[in-house]
């Protein structure tokens, strides 16, 4: 069941939480909703789900209009940022609430139902837990059930608000790959709601990246990570660092040294301007040496060499701005410096964006 | 009129239900007050409210409500603090009697109170003998006054001071304060909005109170006779308008306190939400 | 004494912390009195004289036929009082506690306002617009309905005083709950009285309990507004309260007692339904029982 989502306008009193938001998901996706708190994500998952009104705009399902529809119309599966698993009733009950109060001529017999809650509760990994109450579930588990509640009614799409928000770093791991396997078992269209970028790119087909109730780019992760649109999505999806310089044509001078970028994201640059180019840690080369004049010199500051990649904190000797290298351990087994050393930064893939934004 | 849509059904029904029955039981028949006050001139409203009788009885009142409510602000802050910080035997017993006075109709506490402090009453035969006279005269007034009003200010400090951090104290403490230091200057300002609250309740109650009072008074014009008594009086000789009219300078001084409760506790709310 | 025995323990390094442990003794002393004077004795006063001369006579004087019928008119104006509060309190905990409007704060101002007013206060509006010098009385008494100094006015002046009690319990109970449950259950499909009595009442059932046991005890119990409303005549519009005052006036002091240790018993099972509900709920109720 493929989501439209069109022109929608949303405020809560002077707060404008949605502004002309629009946006196509096609049947059997698996989408993320990325974006910082109050960008608007929430609003617009709940509204999806008609949860929310919105003031203006239209949602179709299939090509069918579903604005005026309410929420037990929609028949879409919903799994709670807290899951708001019913406290009173049991793990069975949750799951077969939404068999349970279907109208009668609609509602299949007591067996079938039994027998529809425990193949969820298989899939999901929950059948030895049929009787226990919310209250005796880790994070985990209730979010489990959550989402065997939600695929109980055989929902057309599923809405999941920050569904891995209230979990621990490592249960959230493990719920994100099985989330993934689940979607790639039962194909259907799903949109996700997290302000983890890691969360979002690891997971989802497609991202949705959000900003002050404004959609800024969608692509696959790719393309959001290696071309994002804007230098919102450029610096929300990772750790960057600033190089102020002049333009020149294609090429930026910061400091003495000259650099060609090969992407300029937008409109051309007035030239002899100043502007901010930006990299990413990892797209820092680091040398021991000079390398030419195009390098920077800088001071070690800081090294740290945690995991499979180190982080070296550098100070630029030009003008005392700090910079930060990310390179793997062989390539600083190579390079051998240590704090208080002199090296030389090359720029790789240098991004510069036009419009005016404040970091 | 409804801010924010929400999904959820029956705001319509709620909201008509709510309204309708909310004016016909009390704004409807609260109306009635202003109106029949409307009916007299201002002379005749001024002189009934300035009588000698009238301004005795709510100078008793007012005195009296407030000496209870201090009574009770003391004892309460400690009722409070005993109960929350310590542990002895018997302090589950005490902690649940004390919302005897909200669940015991105050009939029944006024007998049993004039019963304790008449001449010849559990209490009252000793305190006679050193020469203190309690029923029948205004401090007997404040006694039943304390009674009704003592769980407001127990139970508005008590959740207060239940989720006050250790942490202020241990780090008063590590400061260099002693411990009276720390208890004046960290505990007890953080307690003061909800201790105010607690206090204004209480005394607001005790203006108002009329079953407990009625037994231990004695009911003596100007000197034992309280405002809602006197209202009672008049009513039994059939002047309305008079009844009426005292009715109505108690009504505004009882909006007054309540704006003065809601102001209180958003002042209280606005303290706790700190981070 | 968890405190103290710590204290014993580091009686210097902890003293910065809590108070001196013969303070601590003298605090509790202090409390326990006062609870002792102002509470417990006024409460055993009225079980003692209740029983002084009996249970025999104890008996007797629940038993005599204007006390009976004083019981009788309690029982009613209760059961009448009571499901009016109860339907009205759990609709305005529902608007309340589940949606935004303008104009909430007001009507919260309102529904407190019984609490605000004196009870002598609540009756005389009744006699003001019922009464044969009030607005509707004449009019009443073409068509020969008396309403106060009667049975229904009674009633009238109950549910007045007694009307804040369950919305007041219910409203922080719901507002606690959130709205994220009834939402879960309207997307699975459920309607609005699936989603109220299959969600949201089990998860409000102990603080409407006693919400409910509260605004009985006072509907009960109510002295002042129905005073002033009712006729006073024996064995025809007096309801306990009222039949105590009358005993008590009339020198039969152990008959008064007797009377009125039912309502004390009354209010002692108050206070343990609320202990109970705590307990189950695990939680402190508000303390807005004004």
């Amino acid at each position: 069941m493929s989501i439209k989502v069109e022109h929608i306008m949303k405020k809560f009193g002077s707060f404008q939480a949605l502004n002309d938001v629009s946006l196509e998901i096609p049947s059997g996706e698996l989408v993320a909703l990325l974006g910082p708190s109050g960008s608007g994500k929430t609003t617009l998952l709940r509204i999806i789900a008609g949860l929310e009104q919105p003031d203006s705009g239209k949602i179709s399902f299939h090509g069918e209009d579903a604005t005026g529809q309410s929420v037990s119309q929609r028949q879409v599966g919903f799994v709670f940022q807290h899951y708001a698993l019913f406290r009173n009733m049991t793990v069975f009950e949750n799951v077969a609430f939404g068999l349970r109060v279907k109208p009668r001529r609609e509602r299949l017999p007591e067996t079938e139902i039994r027998a529809k809650v425990h193949q969820l509760l298989k899939l999901v990994q929950m059948e030895w837990y049929a009787d226990r109450y919310p209250s005796q579930l880790s994070g985990g588990q209730r979010q489990r059930i959550a989402l065997a509640r939600a695929l109980a009614v055989e929902p057309k799409v599923l809405l999941l608000d920050e569904p891995f928000g209230a979990l621990d770093a490592k249960v959230r791991k493990e719920l994100r790959r099985w989330i993934r396997q689940l979607h790639d078992e039962i194909h259907i269209t799903s949109i996700f709601v997290t302000h983890d970028q890691e969360e979002a790119l690891e997971v989802a087909d497609r991202v949705v990246v959000m900003n002050n109730g404004r959609i800024e780019q969608i692509g696959t992760p790719e393309e959001v990570y290696e071309h994002p649109a804007n230098l919102f999505v450029y610096q929300f999806l990772g750790d960057i660092n600033l190089f102020q310089g002049r333009v020149d044509g294609n090429r930026i001078k910061v400091g003495n040294s000259e650099v060609a970028f090969p992407g300029l994201v937008g409109a051309a640059i007035p030239e002899d301007k100043t502007a901010i180019a930006y990299a990413r840690p990892h797209e820092l080369e680091v040398y021991g040496e000079s390398q030419g004049e195009n390098a920077i010199e800088a001071e070690v500051r800081h090294i740290r060499a945690i995991g499979p990649t180190v982080r070296l904190e550098l100070r630029r000797r030009d003008n005392g701005g700090y910079l930060e290298a990310e390179m793997t351990k062989e390539r600083f087994h190579e390079l051998k410096v240590k704090v208080g050393e002199r090296v030389f930064v090359e720029l790789r893939n240098l991004k510069v964006f036009v419009e005016d934004y404040q970091i | 009129m409804r801010k924010s849509k929400n999904i959820l059904p029956g705001f319509g029904p709620s909201l008509g239900y709510t309204v309708t029955y909310i004016s016909l039981v009390l704004l409807i028949p609260l109306a009635m007050v202003f109106l029949k006050t409307f009916t007299m001139s201002w002379e005749s409203f001024w002189k009934t409210v300035t009588d000698p009788r009238v301004l005795a009885s709510y100078r008793l009142s007012f005195t009296a409500s407030f000496a209870g409510a201090a009574l009770n602000g003391i004892f309460g802050l400690l009722l409070a603090w005993v109960l929350v910080r310590y542990r002895f035997p018997g302090q589950k017993i005490i902690d649940a009697l004390l919302d005897l006075p909200f669940a015991m109709p105050t009939a029944v506490a006024g007998i049993s109170l004039t019963t304790l402090y008449s001449a010849n009453g559990w209490f009252g035969q000793h305190l006679e003998r050193i020469g203190i006279k309690v029923a029948y005269t205004p401090l007997g007034i404040v006694v039943a006054l304390t009674f009704i009003g003592l769980p407001f200010v127990v139970r508005t400090i008590q959740p207060v001071l239940q989720d006050l951090d250790k942490e202020y104290e241990e780090a008063a403490a590590s400061l260099g304060a002693s411990r009276w230091q720390t208890f004046s200057r960290v505990i007890f300002p953080a307690l003061v909005p909800s201790w105010l609250t607690g206090f204004t309740l209480a005394f607001a109650r005790a203006l108002g109170e009329y079953g407990s009072v009625v037994f231990i008074s004695g009911n003596m014009p100007m000197r034992t006779e309280i405002a809602p008594l006197l209202i009672r009086t008049k009513l039994e000789q059939f002047d309305y308008t008079g009844a009426t009219a005292i009715a109505l300078v108690m009504m505004i001084i009882s909006f007054i306190l309540l704006l003065i409760i809601n102001l209180l506790q958003s002042w209280n709310r606005r303290r706790l939400a700190q981070p | 004494m968890q405190d103290i025995k710590r204290l014993q323990k580091h009686p210097k390094a902890e003293c910065i912390l809590s108070e001196p442990v013969w303070f601590q003794w003298v605090l509790i002393g202090v409390a326990v009195g006062f609870v002792i004077i102002f509470l417990i004795a006024p409460l055993l006063m009225v079980f003692g004289q209740a029983l002084a001369k009996g249970w025999g006579a104890y008996w007797e004087a629940i038993r005599e036929p204007d006390s009976f019928k004083a019981i009788q008119l309690t029982l009613l104006t209760a059961a009448i009082s009571v499901p009016l509060n109860l339907i009205f309190g759990v609709v305005a905990a529902w608007l309340i506690a589940k949606f935004d409007f303008w104009g909430k704060n007001f009507l919260l101002t309102l529904i407190d306002l019984p609490f605000a007013i004196s009870p002598i206060i609540s009756g005389l509006i009744f006699v003001l617009l019922f009464g044969m010098q009030g607005l509707l009385g004449p009019w009443l008494s073409q068509y020969n309905i008396k309403i106060v100094f009667a049975v229904p006015g009674i009633i009238l002046a109950t549910v007045f005083v007694t009307f804040p009690f369950v919305a007041r319990e219910l409203i922080p109970v719901m507002q606690s709950l959130g709205s994220e449950e009834e939402e879960a259950a309207l997307v699975l499909g459920a309607n609005g009285w699936q989603t109220f009595f299959k969600v949201t009442l089990p998860n409000i059932k102990w603080g409407l309990l006693y919400g409910v046991i509260l605004c009985n005890a006072r509907a009960m119990g109510e002295f002042g507004a129905v005073s002033v409303v009712s006729g006073h005549i024996r064995g025809q519009t007096n309801t306990i309260p009222l039949q105590v005052e009358i005993l008590y006036n009339e020198y039969n002091f152990t008959a008064a007692f007797a009377v009125a240790s039912l309502l004390a018993f009354l209010a002692l099972v108050t206070l343990i339904v609320k202990h109970v509900v705590e307990w189950k709920s695990g939680r402190h109720l508000s303390g807005t029982l004004h």
